[in-house]
Parts: C-alpha cells; structure tokens; sequence
C-alpha cells in the first residue's frame, strides 16, 4: 500500500499516525483515570461511568451557552471554567451517589454493577428530558479550532494536543494525589487492608466517598473534554463503557501505572490496526487480543500484591 | 424542466382504474370530487375489511421509537406525520373522515416495533400505519405486515432491495441518492478518485457497493473503502489513510453519534471542507445532523438528498412556515422528515382515488398516485412502490442550512434491484 | 435429598409452588389473554430461560456472566439459520441472482451457501445446535478462565466483552449473518406455518413444557450434592477446593448449563418472535437479563421465572402507556432490587409469605410435613443473610 509515496510522505504519514495513536491514548487515559480509581481503588463497578463523563459534557455545553449570551468577550478563555465546573458538577453529584446508594454496596461489588446500571438509564432518560433527545452540538472557541502545520503533511489538531495536555495533567495529578499526599496515602491504606485501616484510626467511609467523588470529577472532566472529539447526547455515554472497563482491567485493576499502561498498549494496537485494516476488523481484533491476554494473564499486566 | 412533461404522463384524480369500480363507489367518488365537504360514502361500502372505520372517523397508526437510541432521529418524522394529519383533517380529512391515529413506541427494538405494529393491526385495525425508521424496525415490520395485509408508509431512505406489496416507501432507494450525487460531483468537480466510509451496517455497506459499482463503470477509481462499529468516536487514523490517498472524494455514510466525532476530528486535523480538497459528499448528513455535529464543523461538505429545508417553492415554504408554528422556530427539517409528511397525504390520495380504505382497494391505484403539494415539489409512486423523486446536491452552510447547488433535471426512478449494482 | 414417590412430591410445599406456576402458564393465562398477549408472554418466557441459567450459575455459583446475550443469540441464530433455509428454498427465491440461498446473501454477492450453513439444513442437526453451539463457547470460555481462577468482576467484565465483540461480528459480516438487521422473514417450521394464530398459542405450549424440563433439570441440579458443592463454593471456595473438589470444573458446569438454558430461550425467542438479531446479543439485553434473575430472586429458579415475566409486562405495559417514564421506572427498579431487597420477589415470599403460610398449614394439619423442607431455594435464601456470596467471606456488616 505504500507503493508510489516518497520517503518524505511516508515519514510524515508515519508521524501523524504516531501522533493518532498518543491522540487515542490520552482519549484513553481519561476515561479510564476515573474508572481506575472508583474501580481498582474501591472494587465498585461503576457502569454509569460514561454518563458521568456526559454530565461532564452537558456542563460543558452549558457554560458555553452562557458565556456566549452573556460573557461573550470571554469566550475564548470558557473551556477552562467549563472543566472546573465540570468536575465540580459530577464530584457533587458523585458524592451523593455514593452517599445513597453506593455506601450500602461495597461488600457487594457485583450488586454495585446492577444498580449504577440503573442509574445509568435514569440519567440517559434525564438528560434526554431536560436537553432533548437530538444531541448538542457544544461551540469551542476559535482559538481550539484547526491545526499546527508542522509540515505540508504532518499537521497536528489543536483540540488533540489539549487532550493529551488534559490527560496528562490529569494522570499527573492522580499519581502525586495518591502517592505523595496524606490522602492518597489513607486510601491505599484502605484499599489494601480496611479493618487494619480503620483500626489505626483512618475514616474509611470519608475516604470512600471523597475517592468516588474524585473519580466521578475526573470522569466530568473527561467528559468536557470529550466535546471537542465526541458527540454529546443522551446515549453517548455507553460508547465508552466497553473500551473503559477493559483498559482498567487489562492494566491489572488496583494499579494505576497498570492503567496507563494497558491505555497506550491497547490505543497504539487499535490505531495501527486500524491503519492497515478496516476499522470494524480492527475493532474485533484489538478486543479479542485483550480478552485473550486476560484469559491467560486474569490479574492483568500490573497486579498489585496484598494480603487478602 | 422535466417536471411538466412527467406530470402531464401522470394520471390526474378519479380518472381511469378509479371509475370502474360498483356504482355506489362511482357515485361517492362523484360527490367527493364535486364537494369535498358533501355527503361522505357509507361505511360499509368504503371499508369492508374490518377496518377501524366509523362514519366520521378514520384511524391509523403511528409507530417510531419515541425512547432509546433512535429516538432522536425518529421524533421529526412522528412530528411531520401528525402535522400532515392535522392538515388533512382541516382539509375536510378522508373520504369525509377525520383521521384519529394511535401512537405506539418502538422504543428502539425490533421485537418491539413487530408486536406494536400487530397490535396495530389486530387491535385497533388501522387503516394504515405511518411508521419505522432504521431498516431492521422494517425487517421486523414486514412478516407481520404482510401477514395481515395492513400497509406501511416508511420514511427513510434506505438501501433498497425490498420491494413488499405492504410497503410505500416515501424515502429514495440507494441508487436515487447515490447514481446522481457521483455523476455530479464528476461531472461538476472533475472528480477522479474516490475514498468511501461508512458505518459498519446493512445501509452504508449496500450504498457503498452501488457506489463503486457506478464508479467502476465511469472508469474512475475507488482509493479506499472503510466501515468502522457504530458508535465508534476515533477516525484519526482513517483521516489519515484519507491524507495519504489523497481522493478527490470522500463519499460519507457514517451514522449517528459517529457522525459528529467524524466532523469534528476532520475539522481538527485542518481539513477545512470549504477548500473541497478532497471534497465531501455525504447520503446521511441531514440538517437534523447538523444540529448535533454544529454547523462550523460541516460547512462546505455536500449531501446528496432528495430535499433541503432551503428548497425555494412554494410548497416548502408553506410546509416550513406550518412545521415551525406547530412545533416551534428552532425546529429543522431533514429530508426524512420530509419524507415522513408525505405518507399520510399521499394514502389519502390512493384511498380517494380508491374510494376504499381497502387495502386491496388501495393498492390496485398507488401507481401513478402524485402528490402536487409535496415540499420537495412533485412526487409520485412507482409501480414497485417508491417515490419518483429528484435528486439534489446541497453544500452545508455554517448555519446548519443547505444552499442547493444542484438538482437533477428529471425525477430519478426508482429502482430497489438495480441491475448490475448488486 | 431422598426423592419420595412422584405423587407424594407434588403434595409437598415445593410441588405446589410449581403446580401454580404450572396453573397459572397453563390454564390461567392462556385463557385470560388473546392469542396477541399470550404470544407476548411466550416471549417473555423465552427470557425466564436464561433467567434459570442465571439463578444457577450468578445466584448458586456466584459466576455473574453479563454475556449470556450472547449464548441467547446463539441458540437463537441457530434455529433462524434453519428456518432461514427452509424459507430459502429456490422456488421462493427465483428472482434472485443465486436462488436457494436467503436473500441477504444474495444482496452481498454471495454465490454459494457458506460452509457452516449448510448442517443447518437438518433440522436435528439444528436442535443439537441450539444447545451444543452455546455450551461449546461456554466450556471454551469457562475453561480458559476457570482454570486460571478468574473469577467474579473480571469474569463480568470479560463476558461483556465477548457480548461486544460478537455483536461487531455479527453485524460487520452482513453477508454471512444478516447483518444489523438479523434473520428475518421467517415463516415455516418444517413446513408448518409459526406465523398463525394457532401455531403461536401451540409454541406458546411448548415454550412452557421447555420451560418446566428447564425448571426440574436446574431443580434437579440444585438439590444433589453437586448444588451444594455449588453453594460451598460460592460461599468459601478456598475450602471447597482444599476438601478436594476441582473448584474449576464444577464452575464450567454450571456455566454451560446455564448457556444451555439460554440457547433453548433463544432458539424458542426465535420461534416465537419470528426473527433473530444482534440486538438480542449487545450489553444492553445481557444486562436486562440479569435484572430479570435478580427481581424475581438471584436464588430461587421460579422466583427467576416470575422476575422475567413480571419485568417484562411491566416494560410493555409502561411503554405503551408512559413510553416517558420507563427507563425511570427501569433504573428505579435495579437500584431498588439491589439496595432493599437482594434476594428479589423470592425473598419477600420468604420472609412475608412463608409465615403466613407456616400458620394456616399448622393450624389445620398439625402433623403434616413434618419439619417441612421448605422450597428447595429458601435455605440458601436464609444462609445468604449471614454471607457474602461476593467477598467469599462473611460480611461484619451483616451479621
């Protein structure tokens, strides 16, 4: 298929497909940052993920709306608002979730998938209610618009290079969240020997409910970030939900290093393939490649050793 | 135009087939033409198969998913269906009768649109039923349909290779969408290659295959063919197998949330659609879509339809003006809810030409049934049951609206086994 | 268990509760509902299939697979390939370009019957299928995870990944399969005609027989020793596998039975129904099935079969009338099932009912079933309190 390129065409090719992959990437990570600390942290299986991220989304359109009735001189800088509002909205909401609903279920993970399952679909119909069923189209500013020309070929999005800023502060973020502060510090604690936890005097039900704030918050800002690749509309969110789950186990569940990992591993397998394969092929391949390194590696590529 | 010429081969109302029919039909079919709002025909002799037919009312059914995944695409469509009742109705209705309809939800599963559409027909035996949109509603449709030979008037342009003597289809076949947006976009464009993708099902996999066909015969050449899941958000990599091959066409069918993740990454990897290097010609990007892909993301694609809300005839502007008093200003008008209105005026046509509600009745008369009013202008039904129709180029502006760039002289024929495109 | 004579079972508590099953699928329903509804609830017994299989493999074994879709679709796939064929016969297709192929095939250029169509001309053949299809997948998939002890949230998460990665497949091989339309127009069954009103009411009598052969196989299974091996596993694996069990191949058991069973829902879905799809596969349908087994009762095989029912009347009753409000009212019924009563409609039977009925029975024949063994699920329904099936230990905050 490359018969007929110069050199200098393929080279470039090569670059923008690189450039695609780590675009697929931080696409990854940030859906699967949240989902990795709710679920590999707290072994609950939130399958209303996605529709968190889309809450994310719809804050995002919102904002938008209002900065340009209101605000419109600012226009240019509301994306940023848009992501703290963003997480705010779904860490708040996340927050009350768990306070409901998910507290009552941590000795039960799999009753956890029913009932965010049920929650996914009140917030699919909600948001179906309230924004109507036609998805939204969410108005960035010009300057996130178009693209870098590197070279005559090689030209990088604007909106892709934002993403992998995103995910990368995001991942960045998490990591010195858990591994350099107190609090993270109190949540692995948790996670690997509650009683002993709770015996040294750690509150565990206030850690679970700021941890699956923070991951329901991360999802939010996924999501705000999604409206500038994505559509956002009522069922959107479900798009996300296979692809999100098996990156965070396919990482190894309780790591987040695992995640990461299993995120470039799986983007740059899809994005290859799907370079030299149709897209659907491509699609069936990568899960199947996955599933079957999960059958023969269950724990994942990173697994964290505890005591059970 | 074309348009005179095939209007005058067409047959006017109550002429021919229609006359030879009983005398107490004739008499009514007399008294209906000379006063619309004089004595209606009885009962008994308009509807002798259990119909639910009174002597003031009418009733059909209307049967879209009003929940689910397709809910967004189908509420136009149940909206266009009920203002083309409304307007019957003040119209002085059906054969003196009111049209009544009862809604069913398809709630986006097929099982679902078959047992609604039995209960339609064994329940409350509709005259006639306005509904489905994706082709798998249809499929799931069709057995029970013909089993009870009730009738079907579907809205969506589809992939062709049906033909069912319960079906109207109101939408165009593949081969009216496709054959004159590529002649078109060579003949207009001077275009020589062509990069075709489309979402992974039955419609963009069909439209894609006549596509190439019809390009192979033009001696042009095809660079690449690609389907990716429905759902599927990532296209940076086919963006960039479409940078390297360079077509001067990228001939799009992607569906549904796909569509806007499609637009949107195009747009960010500095394709700007205005330049038409390549140039995009899209069959499933209605101004419905544009609303949720956002018109700065679209702006200078072209789509092949049969209607654009911007159509400048009379018809369409009365039909905009009326969708917009019933349904509000910030509505738009794709061209399956367009298509969606023409079912039930043109079932009024067959049954008054029929003078029967009869499915049997009714069917004898649909070839040669045309529809003056019609907002994409003048319509009519083929023999094999789709419309006559023509085809036009639209270019996407950053509006959300079509400008008409083109449109085909005479009406497209329909034709759902196109020989040698399969 | 010692098995009493036959007469004396169906005298017992448990027998009447499956004699009003019975009365009530037999007699009650099929004379209340026109053949319209009767075929509706034909098709929501389809379900109560993959709902047993569920009882036996998430509620017993504590294996929560989110892919039985998938086995559904297959028994389903298998009985339209065959009624496929049988409606494709070359008289009926003449106006294709190939005739004697279906029609889809036709349209993707297809010139011949592909290999694995072509077993599906013998209707045994096809019967075999409909089980032997489904349990085949489920022995691959059981093996290759069980053995290596995978198990709970990551047997979840990798069933839904096969239900995901089939459907692509299905879909993406429109020629082979039907693609996203799934095989339609289906019309005889070895040349009777499932599309009658008769012939619907006769498939809604056998949907129930399947049923009930189901329900004794799964009771049957429940109440030997292997049950409760299947219990003790789920409860303290750990102990199970030390006392010498092979853990791994009683969980690949219960798995494939429990694909049998849905492959028999699917394959009656398509009788029934009239058409098969890839819909039917999806996360979605697989996730809808589990909340059929955990309303009626994740322990309990009939509670199983009343949770499918009475999940899906709603559904068609809230959606013909409120078409708004049902996955409201869906939603609402996951999390409520879950957060108040784990142990579904089985377990407010047993804590409300069971009373009740303790004191009439008593207070009219004091001296009948003496120690009454009550219905086969309740035991476990009671011990479930105490344990947690999940974290294979017992929960503090419980007991």
């Amino acid at each position: 298929m490359f018969d007929g390129y110069t050199s200098s065409e393929l080279m470039s090719i090569f670059a923008m497909q690189g450039f695609a992959g780590l675009s697929l990437f931080s696409v990854f990570v940030l859906m699967a940052m949240g989902l990795a600390i709710i679920f590999g942290q707290m072994g609950v299986i939130n399958m209303a993920h996605g529709e968190f991220m889309i809450l994310g989304a719809y804050t995002t359109y919102l904002t938008s709306g209002f900065f340009q009735s209101y605000l419109p001189g600012l226009f240019g800088g509301y994306f940023l608002i848009a992501m703290v509002l963003a997480f705010i909205v779904c860490a708040a909401l996340g927050a009350l979730v768990e306070w409901l609903m998910i507290r009552h279920l941590y000795h039960r993970p799999l009753d956890t998938l029913l009932a965010t399952w049920g929650l996914s679909l009140i917030m699919q119909q909600a948001y179906r209610s309230i924004f109507g069923a036609r998805e939204v189209g969410v108005e960035l500013p010009e300057w996130m618009i178009g693209a870098i020309s590197v070279t005559d070929l090689v030209e990088l999005p604007i909106n892709g290079l934002f993403v992998m800023i995103i995910a990368l502060s995001i991942a960045v973020g998490v990591y010195l969240l858990m591994y350099r502060s107190g609090y993270g510090k109190k949540v692995r604690a948790v996670v690997q020997n509650r009683p002993m936890a709770e015996a040294v005097g750690i509150n565990s039900a206030g850690i679970d409910r700021a941890t699956f704030a923070l991951g329901c918050g991360i999802a939010g800002i996924a999501g705000a970030a999604f409206t500038m690749i994505g559509s956002t509309g009522p069922s959107s969110g479900q798009a996300y939900i296979v692809d999100t789950f098996l990156v965070v186990v396919f990482g190894g569940a309780q790591s987040l290093i695992g995640t990461i990992i299993s995120a470039f591993g799986i983007s740059q397998a899809q994005s290859t393939m799907e370079f030299f394969l149709s897209g659907s092929m491509a699609k069936v391949l990568t899960l199947l490649v996955v599933v079957g390194i999960l059958m023969l590696r269950p724990e994942g590529l990173m697994a964290l050793k505890v005591r059970r | 135009m074309g348009t005179t010429d095939i209007a005058a081969r067409g047959r006017p109302f109550g002429k021919g087939t229609g006359f030879r029919k009983s005398l107490m039909t004739l008499a009514a079919s007399v008294m209906l033409a000379t006063s619309a709002h004089g004595a209606t025909p009885a009962t008994a002799e308009v509807n002798t198969t259990g119909l639910a037919v009174t002597d003031d009312t009418v009733t059909v059914g209307i049967l879209h998913s009003i929940t689910g995944t397709m809910a967004l695409s189908e509420i136009g469509s149940v909206q266009a269906e009920k203002l083309a009742i409304d307007q019957i109705n003040a119209s002085g209705g059906v054969l003196g009768r009111q049209i009544e309809f009862v809604q069913e939800d398809g709630a986006s599963d097929w099982p679902t649109f078959a047992e609604k559409s039995r209960k339609l027909l064994r329940q409350d035996n509709v005259a006639a039923i306005f509904g489905a949109w994706t082709s798998a509603s249809r499929k799931a449709i069709l057995p029970v349909i013909e089993q009870y030979n009730g009738m079907l008037y579907y809205p969506t342009f589809y992939e062709g290779l049906e033909q069912s003597p319960n079906v109207v289809y109101t939408g165009q076949e593949a081969t009216q969408q496709i054959l004159a947006g590529i002649d078109w976009a060579v003949e207009a464009k001077g275009a020589k290659t062509f990069y075709l993708l489309g979402s992974d099902y039955i419609w963009p996999r069909t439209s894609n295959k006549i596509a190439r066909k019809h390009i192979d015969k033009l001696g042009l050449k095809v660079v690449g063919e690609e389907y990716y899941p429905l759902g599927h958000t990532q296209f940076n990599s086919v963006i960039n197998k479409i940078k390297l091959k360079k077509p001067d066409v990228i001939f799009a069918s992607v569906v549904g949330g796909s569509n806007v993740a499609f637009y949107k990454q195009m747009k960010a990897a500095g394709v700007d659609f205005t330049d038409e290097k390549p140039l995009l010609l899209t069959i499933s990007v209605t101004e419905d879509e544009i609303r949720g892909i956002g018109g700065e993301n679209v702006e200078g694609i072209y789509a092949s339809m049969k209607y654009f809300q911007s159509l400048d005839n009379p018809n369409n502007k009365e039909f905009v003006a009326a969708f917009k008093e019933a349904y509000g200003d910030d509505m738009v008008i794709g061209d399956v809810t367009q298509a969606a209105y023409l079912g039930p005026w043109l079932w009024k046509a067959a049954v008054e030409k029929a003078g029967s509600f009869d499915i049997d009745e009714i069917r004898k008369e649909f070839a040669g049934i045309e529809f003056n009013k019609a907002p994409e202008g003048y319509v009519r039904i083929h023999e094999n049951h789709h419309l006559w129709s023509k085809t036009r180029i639209g270019q996407a502006q950053l509006d959300g609206q079509y400008k008409v760039v083109y449109e085909t002289e005479e009406l497209m024929e329909p034709d759902p086994f196109p020989e040698g495109y399969q | 268990m010692k098995s009493s004579s036959p007469l004396k079972w169906f005298g017992s508590r448990e027998g009447l509760y499956y004699l009003a099953l019975a009365f009530l699928l037999v007699i009650i329903l099929p004379l209340a509902l026109d053949p319209f509804r009767l075929n509706m609830v034909g098709k929501y017994l389809t379900y109560a299939f993959v709902a047993i299989g569920l009882v036996m493999c998430w509620g017993k074994a504590g294996i929560l697979s989110l892919g039985q879709g998938v086995f559904f679709g297959l028994g389903g796939y298998c009985m339209a390939m065959f009624l496929k064929l049988e409606a494709s016969t070359p008289e009926a297709t003449a106006i294709q370009s190939t005739p004697g192929i279906p029609d889809f095939m036709d349209w993707n250029q297809l010139t011949e019957l592909p290999w694995f169509w072509e077993p599906f001309h013998s209707f045994s053949f096809t019967l075999i299928a409909v089980i032997g299809v489904p349990m085949l997948l489920a022995f691959v998939i059981g093996f290759a995870m069980f053995t290596r002890r995978v198990g709970g949230v990551y047997f979840a998460i990798i069933t839904q990944a096969i239900a995901a990665i089939l459907t692509i497949l299905i879909i993406g091989q429109q020629g082979y399969t039907g693609g996203v339309n799934g095989i339609t127009d289906l019309k005889t069954l070895m040349g009777w005609d499932i599309r009658t009103d008769e012939a619907r009411t006769t498939l809604y009598f056998i949907c129930v027989g399947m049923l009930f052969l189901c329900l004794f196989v799964a009771r049957l299974v429940q109440n030997r020793k292997l049950g409760r091996i299947l219990v003790a596993m789920n409860a303290q694996e750990m102990r199970v596998r030390f006392s010498g069990y092979d853990v791994a191949a009683f969980k690949i058991f219960v798995f494939c039975l429990a694909a049998a069973f849905a492959g028999i829902g699917g394959a009656m879905f398509t009788l029934i129904v009239g058409f098969m799809s890839p819909s039917f596969i999806g996360i979605v349908a697989s996730i809808e099935m589990v909340i059929f087994c955990a309303l009626g009762g994740r322990l309990s095989i009939l509670g199983a079969v009343y949770g499918a029912l009475l999940v899906n009347a709603a559904k068609s009753g809230f959606s013909e009338s409120f078409p708004e409000l049902w996955p409201f009212a869906m939603g609402a019924l996951f999390i409520g099932v879950v957060l108040a009563f784990p142990n579904g409609l089985a377990g407010l039977y047993q804590s409300y009912v069971i009373p009740l009925e303790d004191r009439l029975l008593k207070r009219k024949k004091p001296e009948a079933e003496p120690a009454a063994k009550p219905a086969a699920a309740q035991p476990d329904a009671e011990k479930a309190d105490d344990y947690d099936p999940m974290i294979n230990s017992y929960s503090p905050e419980k007991s």
